[in-house]
């Protein structure tokens, strides 16, 4: 990129561009609906009633504000990895709670906005797609606490990998389908939740699980994410007086990093990571779109794909189902080409090392997904001066991963 | 400009009656089978062939579409191969108007200069691009218009009066309407909601509209083509396609044939059916 803007916080562009990314790649039937839900969402954003529901919500259902807590272990850990090979280094690790969230993870951030949405439009049929079963149980529970209907679509290979999130949907009314076409994960589910929406159009609010598809959906799910890096600052002023050194989350669509990154973009001072799945290895089989794609239109959004050279969609791979997409948000594709953010990765051997980690030294069990970014915090870490405020979000907890982890180690002992 | 499609819609009107349209997937079941399906076409009665780009991710077609697309690129189609194809089509046959349609990326990636110059050398006539809405027209159909192809937009039930300049604007050659809102294979809509459909549109434009989604019976195509300049069938000649492979998914000597006389009974539908009222 040629020129760097003033503000990293002011895209999209009304077209819903973020440089050369996002805009409305869909097919004509939606676009009316999808020019009906952008002026909803600036109509609800400047409603007074609007964000009293949210913040009221936010507190009493999901149980915002999430702590900040210093991983006090981690950090004696990873200090005392720094000192055997000779440094003094170690920094102070803090850790946002997503996964006190009410239904584990924070998905349901973003849910509670759209829902409040949809129900200001009148909508009464919910549709969502979802990898992990994170975004899927989140839905499932705002359509049970709001009486609508839901819909979720879901690959085959995840339904049988997440099995306690499809019981958790199925328990709070939601139906569960699981989609045979493609690959069987998580784009196959975006693309059959689309030919539902197509279809069904006049009565359906299709609720997007991260910072992807047509504008206005990377905006506003970044807008509902955002809590997390507003309470971040506010918590990191509390207990340290300033702002964080740095920030890391892990990504799928990239929904749980944009939300804890957009408060500090502009913060010049505050280094930022984003971790991508490397999958089985970034020279094999893996997720990361921005390390290992280009730009290409997919999901009615311009943005790094995962593709070969005749523009077809490559299969992603990850251990952890909620990365396990060959795109990322368009929002993530201009912030990694104007070097705003860093981008890195994590393999599933390396996922599935700090699961463990983290587990036995705060007791704390990570969703794989969030596993990812704290395999980078125990490379970055020890670097990093002792008093260097990091921050790694906790994106879910580790419940719906018990069965498939249990398995893999179970695998290995015998 | 004068494309083929303009000069066939021409020739359309002198002689009284709608056009047969018809979709396939460029490589299903394999590229040579596919070449000659497409071949027999004209001879069963297709006024213009429309030809599906096959690509991964086909977020707004059913799945026998979805399938076909599949197929075609397990057999090792590629937009390249697509192309070559039409060039080959267009050696014995320099009159029937070819449409390609399918989703952007491919094309974004093949790059859209490239691409409109290599499909007007193949012989292409026209553009649907499922995923490119007006909003989206600096992309792709403008440097489609300045380089003589039509591209042709797609129409919804969901396209209101307040829309429709917009969707019409930049739209040449033909206007399709999607006559349900769903994807490709699903129900059809009645010909009498169709037929105010048609209307409406035609208060708009003065350019011919066809109507797709759903036709899969001689009689559908016949009543469609009474309301509308012309009828287009995909689905139920892709599933005649599937049904006559084996049990491995591959070609077999009826093939051809069956798309053949599905087509051409088909054609005699839309052919019987008295010319809708200008
Ligand atoms: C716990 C958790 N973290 C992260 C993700 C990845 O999504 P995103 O990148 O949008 O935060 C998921 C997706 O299912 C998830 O369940």
């Amino acid at each position: 990129m040629s020129s760097l803007p003033n503000s990293f916080r002011s895209g999209p562009d009304e077209r819903g561009h973020f440089g050369m990314f996002g805009g409305r790649f869909v097919a004509e039937t939606l676009m009316p609906l999808i020019l009906d839900l952008e002026r909803a969402y600036a109509d609800a954003k400047s409603d007074a009633a609007f964000q009293r529901d949210m913040a009221r919500y936010r507190k009493d259902y999901i149980g915002r504000p999430s702590p900040l807590y210093f991983a006090e272990r981690l950090t004696d850990h990873l200090r005392e990895i720094s000192a055997a090979s000779g440094g003094a280094g170690g920094a102070k690790i803090y850790l946002k709670r997503e996964e006190l969230n009410h239904t584990g993870s924070h998905k349901v951030n973003n849910v509670l906005g759209q829902i409040l949405v949809a129900r200001r439009m009148g909508k009464k049929r919910i549709i969502a797609e979802t990898g992990a079963g994170q975004h899927g149980v989140a839905t499932a529970t705002l359509c049970a606490r709001f009486g609508l209907d839901c819909v979720v679509y879901m690959g085959a290979v995840d339904v049988a990998r997440q099995e306690p999130n499809v019981i958790r949907m199925e328990m709070l009314g939601a139906k569960v389908v699981p989609v045979q076409s493609g690959t069987r994960t998580l784009k196959d589910a975006m693309n059959e939740a689309l030919r539902d929406w197509v279809t069904n159009v006049h009565d359906t609010f299709y609720c997007i699980g991260t910072v992807a598809g047509p504008h206005p959906y990377p905006m506003m799910v970044r807008d509902f994410q955002s809590i997390i890096g507003e309470e971040t600052r506010r918590q990191m002023q509390e207990a340290e007086g300033r702002l964080p050194d740095s920030l890391i989350a892990c990504i799928g669509g990239g929904s749980n990093a944009m939300g804890l990154f957009h408060p500090f973009l502009d913060e010049s001072s505050v280094e930022i990571f984003g971790v991508e799945a490397a999958g089985h290895g970034l020279d094999k089989q893996h997720a990361a779109s921005l390390t290992g794609g280009r730009p290409g239109v997919l999901h009615g959004n311009r943005t790094y794909l995962l593709m070969n050279g005749d523009g077809q969609i490559e299969d992603a791979h990850s251990i952890s189902a909620g990365l396990d997409y060959p795109g990322i948000g368009p929002e993530h594709s201009w912030l990694h080409e104007t070097g705003r953010v860093t981008y890195l990765s994590a393999t599933d051997e390396e996922a599935l090392g700090a699961f463990q980690l983290l587990s036995r030294l705060e007791g704390i069990i990570p969703a794989l997904e969030s596993a990812h970014a704290i395999a980078r915090v125990i490379e970055l870490a020890p670097g990093r001066t002792k008093d260097h405020l990091m921050v790694v979000n906790l994106s879910g907890r580790g419940d719906k991963d018990v069965p498939q982890v249990g398995d893999i180690l179970k695998g290995r002992k015998k | 400009m004068t494309t083929r499609i303009d000069t066939r819609f021409a020739e359309l009107r002198k002689q009284g009656r709608s056009a047969f349209v018809t979709f396939l997937m460029a490589g299903d079941p394999d590229p040579a089978t596919s070449l000659a399906i497409i071949k027999a076409l004209p001879r069963a009665g297709a006024d213009i062939i429309e030809i599906g780009m096959p690509f991964t991710d086909p977020m707004a077609d059913g799945p026998a579409v979805q399938a076909a697309g599949r197929r075609a690129l397990d057999a090792g189609m590629t937009l390249t191969g697509t192309l070559r194809m039409i060039g080959e089509f267009r050696k014995d046959d320099d009159s029937t108007p070819v449409v390609l349609m399918g989703y952007y990326n491919p094309v974004y990636i093949y790059g859209v200069e490239k691409f409109l110059d290599d499909a007007r050398a193949a012989g292409v006539d026209g553009l649907i691009v499922v995923d490119l809405p007006p909003e989206e027209d600096s992309e792709l159909c403008i440097p489609a218009m300045k380089a003589g192809l039509n591209f042709i937009r797609l129409a919804t039930p969901t396209t209101d009066d307040k829309r429709l300049p917009a969707v019409l604007a930049n739209t040449s050659g033909f206007v399709y309407y999607v006559s349900i809102t769903g994807i490709t294979g699903s129900a059809a809509a009645d010909s009498t909601a169709v037929g105010a459909a048609v209307g409406r549109i035609k208060r708009h434009t003065s350019l011919p509209v066809c109507v797709g989604f759903g036709i899969r019976t001689p009689d559908a195509a016949r009543g469609i083509a009474e309301r509308s300049d012309g009828a287009v069938v995909g689905s139920a000649l892709v599933d005649a396609l599937s049904a006559s492979l084996d049990a491995e998914g591959k070609a077999t000597s009826g093939t051809v044939q069956a798309v053949a006389s599905l087509a051409a009974a088909l054609a005699e539908g839309v052919r019987s059916a008295r010319q809708a009222a200008e």
